[in-house]
């Protein structure tokens, strides 16, 4: 710990810590644009600057002086630094009146204002005027994709989207072009950003520069009513605001969530906006002769009803989707249990997880933010970068700082890192079963559902645990164990054990022609319903699901509802409501409580907080919100024991298209552009 | 006047031979496994017993900047790094050092990397310095051939030289400029601290030095620091080679001792200043990036770095440009703030921004078509970029426009009444029309 004085304060910090840290402890404020805690440092806007008694007779820039740099006055005592010295106001108006002299005046017509660095720190630390009298700069707008809207006439030259593209996302898209005044930042020759993350740059970018190109001119910030969530595009639970106007989401953005998403979200999770508005299910239907008709509420409960009264409970069934929150899965497995149905699947793609093996047999056991203490990863039949890009991000941030040594078996791919590659499935796999242990402290499996969501996927799970015995990714202190699952609802659904009971069906059993007599499917899109069964679906959105439907109950999307979410390290989240579903669409707790009246087979509660009392009376882990229960357990001997012989396909990631995963993707006009386009910039590459 | 025998330089104007045959003539190469032999301390007590300041510009001691290179460390090699981007306007010093006395410099970078426990050194040269960077190339030929260098050389220290060709910016003379260019990144200066001592070239403790300040080494080392310090004022010893350009009657590049006075210099090398030292203006010292001194505080004003500090100038490169009565100064300066507006990498703002600011005002002014407060504030501009930069280049924009606010405001003043006795809308005329 080093001391210092602050304006007056004395702080004790770590010698490392930039000069810019130590003066926000103090209590300082300082400016700045190019510095960003989750970047590297390049220390180019100047606006930091502060004065250093005793050093050279100029300012330095805080954010890139170390307090170890600093030094002692005379006699050994502590350094000191102004942060508001005459010298520091005039070199921080200096600055700020060469950011503007060449920023245009457009703040009216700009979507950053009033959430706008330029605008707050020039009202805060400028001039009242520019003494500027020369035209100003004309820089013309780049092309840069889909997601992101360029206006470079804006632009500050801090270069946070060039530093986010070549270290989190890894892609080094952006980059300057010019020097001097003709600096402009752009893609190489205004190509599409290819990352998943692209999004980011729109956020960090302090003007009015590059920004979300779906939401151009559509609010104002200070129209927006904000409110606190969780994403549900895929397994991670990112933190995430979703900012309203009215009835309408307008916007989503990232909450920091150091131990999840840090703050970045994809950009299926940022821009399925307009999912969220088109081909919304917003009224019950009934199919007559083959066509849906529209229907009312008692209409469809009846025909329901007597469905159901007229199958024999082992001739009834229910598929959870996966986007579902816990208490919607909780309600449809209590109404089925009061119902005596046995065939209960939340794992729609035919994972072969199995609560049955203990929690930590299928979740993310080291836990997202535990990649950082981890010195080996093993990839098994996974695409990280597609199937939880921000996971990714964490995964090269680890690599960057380097003794990481990446494995991969399944198929390769483009993952923004390097790594060895094993081979493709579970032949190579089965070599690790008997392997000496790795000589590193802590490895990792990561195992994509890519290596269970097939028929031998028990065995692959089991020999995945044998290895991982064996190399020491399991052992006392350290569980590397690491499932990567796709769906938000999955482990929440595995939690809930909403899996076959003994003698139930699982999902591929009660999907095929005649098996069942009536299939309740709860937002289930990802599977195809062979004829024969009466399918109840319900749901947000007309996809897949409702095509198969024979009623159709509309549900809530998952901005419309609050529910409780169980991200793939088992982290309960709470995604609270931000507006409200569309038309006579209900919260879909909201509809089974109601169902289960008309079915005479009343569920015992009749709001979501009693809903949650019961659940927690059942499951009192998914009270700890926001919290991972540590020690999972784990039945390593008797998972290793389970399944046959593994085949010898290879692996291949269950997610194709990155952008058109779930019906909210595929309802988005914005996500189909971004996939014509990557799947354009694919053929390209491959002619 | 410095007497030919004290001569570092003796092939400067390339009458005799530049190959190694000529230069062991010359005396170089002479005996270098002996000086080695004494020792890696006792170069570096010699060096900074010699006062040998720093040629490129900053006058930076050149012993004391050796000494701060830490030990050898087999993970992290040191490097030294010779900087030949010799770009500044005015200059051309090293020019002639690698045209026609390139061993005196590779003499100087195996020294000087034997002091620095370096076993490799890269030459940056300009982009431009085509027939110098031959003449370096193949005269490096001749010193591997003569196995005066490589991993097995007659000295008994393992040692390679690289050239590398620069593409032609200026700010990467810059010294951490030219590492991330020499590291194949785009020449963008690097934040102090940490200094190119701890963290230089990839990563590894690496001393930049400018080519005058490592080919003077060998000379000195074998005719002693107090030869070379009797040169010259107190800390401002040695020999220094002046690149004379403007209006004298002959411009020249010229050895000779540090602390001569400006008249001598231009008198006994050049000629004389064009139609006598009357008709002096000002004089640019220093190359490009320093403060103009007008001729009646330079003509008897010692040629060194302290006594031109003292006139608010600097001795920079010692590139001296002389101006006569006939210079439209304030077109001058504009032209100066064109180039360093040409020049600024882009990187930190104040001199991205401002650089174009002050090219403007100074070319309106050069027209006489701006108002008189605009002097004060074009001053403010420059002391807003002055000291606010990453790198030197900030500062180097600003000085000129602040030495000619500072020594020739009427002119400016002048220049802008004649203009408001008789406006015209006409554009600025000049140079600038065709650099956009």
């Amino acid at each position: 710990m080093t001391k210092l004085i602050v304006d007056d304060v004395e702080i004790d910090v770590p010698p490392e810590y930039t000069l810019l840290q130590a003066c926000e402890q103090a209590g300082a404020e300082i400016p700045r644009f190019c510095f960003h805690e989750r970047l590297s440092i390049a220390g180019n806007c100047r606006m930091c600057l502060v004065e250093v008694k005793g050093g050279p007779p100029k300012p330095s820039a805080s954010c890139a002086v170390a307090v170890r740099d600093l030094r002692p006055g005379p006699d050994g005592a502590p350094p000191v630094v102004l942060t508001k010295s005459p010298m520091v106001k005039k070199a921080r108006q200096g600055v700020m009146e060469f950011l503007l002299i060449n920023h245009p005046l457009d703040c009216p017509i700009c979507d950053q204002g009033g959430e706008c660095d330029l605008q707050d720190q020039a009202m805060a630390f400028g001039f009242e005027g520019s003494r500027y009298a020369e035209n100003k700069r004309a820089v013309e707008d780049k092309y840069i994709g889909p997601l992101v809207r360029t206006s470079m006439n804006r632009c500050i030259h801090c270069t946070r989207c060039v530093r986010f593209t070549a270290e989190v996302a890894g892609t080094g898209d952006m980059g300057a072009i010019g020097r001097g005044e003709d600096m402009e930042i752009t893609t190489y020759l205004e190509t599409a950003m290819g990352s998943e993350l692209q999004g980011n740059v729109a956020d960090l970018c302090p003007v009015g520069a590059l920004l979300p190109k779906p939401y151009s001119f559509k609010a104002r910030s200070w129209e927006l009513v904000k409110t606190e969530s969780i994403d549900v595009m895929d397994a991670l639970g990112s933190a995430i605001r979703i900012d309203t106007r009215g009835r309408e989401v307008m916007r989503i953005l990232p909450r920091v969530n150091d131990r999840v998403n840090e703050e970045w979200i994809s950009d299926k999770a940022r821009q399925i906006v307009d999912g969220l508005k088109s081909r919304r299910l917003d009224r019950p239907y009934i199919r007559e002769g083959g066509k849906l008709r529209p229907a009312s509420w008692r209409e469809a409960f009846a025909l329901i009803a007597e469905k159901i009264k007229a199958a024999p409970p082992h001739r009834i069934g229910a598929i959870a989707g996966d986007l579902c929150a816990v208490e919607e899965m909780f309600a449809l497995q209590s109404l089925m249990g009061g119902l005596g149905a046995v065939s209960l699947d939340c794992r729609q793609d035919g994972a072969k997880l199995d609560p049955a093996f203990g929690r930590g047999s299928y979740i993310f056991n080291p836990t997202i933010a535990g990649i950082e203490a981890a010195d080996g990863l093993m990839i098994i039949g996974s695409n990280p970068r597609i199937e939880a890009p921000v996971l990714n991000a964490r995964i090269r941030k680890r690599w960057l700082k380097g003794g990481f040594k990446i494995g991969l078996i399944g198929e390769k791919a483009d993952l923004t890192y390097d790594y060895a590659y094993l081979g493709a499935g579970p032949d190579t796999l089965a070599s690790f079963a008997d392997h000496a242990p790795a000589h590193m402290e802590k490895p990792m499996f990561l195992i994509g559902q890519g290596a269970l969501a097939r028929e031998d996927g028990l065995s692959v799970l089991a020999l995945a645990a044998k290895s991982a015995g064996a190399l020491g990714v399991i052992k006392d202190g350290w569980n590397g164990f690491a499932v990567l699952h796709t769906a938000a609802a999955r482990v929440g659904g595995l939690d809930l054990g909403f899996v076959p009971r003994s003698g139930g069906l699982d999902a591929a059993g009660m999907a095929q022609a005649g098996a069942l007599d009536v299939l309740y499917n709860l937002g289930a899109d990802e599977i195809d319903i062979e004829p024969g069964a009466f399918v109840i679906y319900q749901g947000s959105h007309g996809d897949r699901g409702a095509a198969r439907a024979d009623v159709i109950l509309p549900g809530a999307a998952y901005t419309e509802k609050s529910g409780l979410y169980v991200n793939t390290e088992g982290r309960v989240q709470l995604a609270d409501r931000a507006n409200f579903p569309p038309g006579d669409a209900r919260e879909d707790w909201a509809i089974l409580r109601a169902l289960s009246d008309v079915l005479s087979r009343k569920l015992a509660f009749d709001s979501l907080k009693g809903l949650r009392e019961r659940l927690f009376a059942a499951h009192p882990h998914f009270a700890a919100i926001d919290a991972v229960s540590d020690n999972a357990s784990f039945d390593l001997d008797r998972l290793t024991g389970a399944g046959g012989a593994a085949g010898s396909a290879s692996f291949a990631s269950p997610i194709t298209d990155f952008y058109l995963t779930n019906p909210i993707a595929r309802a988005s006009a914005v996500m189909a552009e971004c996939s014509a386009m990557r799947l354009d910039l694919a053929r390209h590459a491959a002619e | 006047m410095l007497e030919d025998k004290d001569r570092i330089f003796t092939n400067l104007y390339g009458f005799g031979d530049w190959g190694l045959k000529g230069a062991r003539a010359r005396g170089a190469w002479d005996n270098t496994k002996g000086l080695i032999e004494k020792g890696k301390d006792w170069i570096l007590t010699e060096m900074k017993a010699s006062g040998l300041r720093g040629r490129g510009g900053a006058g930076f001691p050149t012993g004391l900047k050796w000494s701060f290179m830490p030990k050898a460390d087999t993970a992290r090699p040191s490097y030294l790094v010779v900087n030949a981007d010799e770009s500044e306007p005015g200059t051309c010093k090293d020019r002639e050092i690698m045209r026609n006395d390139p061993h005196l410099l590779i003499e100087g970078c195996f020294i000087a990397s034997f002091a620095m426990e370096a076993h490799a050194c890269y030459i940056y040269i300009r982009g431009e310095y085509i027939l110098e960077a031959d003449r370096l190339d193949a005269a490096i030929a001749q010193a591997y051939e003569a196995n005066l260098l490589g991993k097995d050389n007659v000295h008994g220290w393992p040692f390679d030289i690289y050239v590398h060709r620069g593409a032609g910016a200026y700010i990467c003379g810059e010294e951490t400029a030219l590492l991330e260019s020499l590291e194949g990144k785009k020449g963008m200066p690097r934040l102090k601290p940490p200094f190119p001592a701890n963290m230089g070239l990839y990563g590894c403790p690496t001393t930049v030095n400018n080519v005058e300040s490592i080919a003077v080494a060998p000379t000195i080392l074998r005719r002693g620091a107090a030869w070379f310090s009797s040169f010259g004022a107190k800390n401002n010893s040695g020999t220094k080679l002046f690149c004379i350009s403007g209006h004298v009657n002959k411009p020249c590049n010229v050895e000779e001792a540090m602390s001569i006075p400006f008249r001598e210099l231009i008198d006994k090398h050049c000629g004389g200043v064009r139609g006598g030292s009357d008709n002096l203006l000002a004089v640019i010292p220093g190359g490009s990036s320093v403060p103009c001194v007008p001729a009646a505080q330079i003509i008897d004003a010692a040629m060194d770095f302290d006594t031109l500090r003292d006139l608010k100038s600097g001795l920079g490169t010692a590139a001296v440009i002389v101006m006569d009565k006939s210079t439209d100064i304030i077109r001058a300066i504009a032209r100066l703030s064109y180039f360093y507006k040409h020049e600024s990498c882009g990187q930190c703002t104040p001199c991205r921004e401002g650089t174009g600011w002050l090219w403007r005002v100074v070319t309106r002014m050069a027209e006489g078509r701006a108002q008189k407060r605009e002097i004060d504030m074009l001053l403010e501009v420059t002391t807003q970029i002055e000291g606010h930069t990453i790198c030197a280049l900030g500062d180097a924009a600003a000085w000129p426009v602040q030495g000619l606010i500072r020594h020739f405001r009427p002119e400016i003043e002048k220049r802008i009444d004649q203009y408001a006795a008789n406006p015209h809308s006409e554009p600025a005329r000049g140079y600038h029309a065709a650099a956009e």
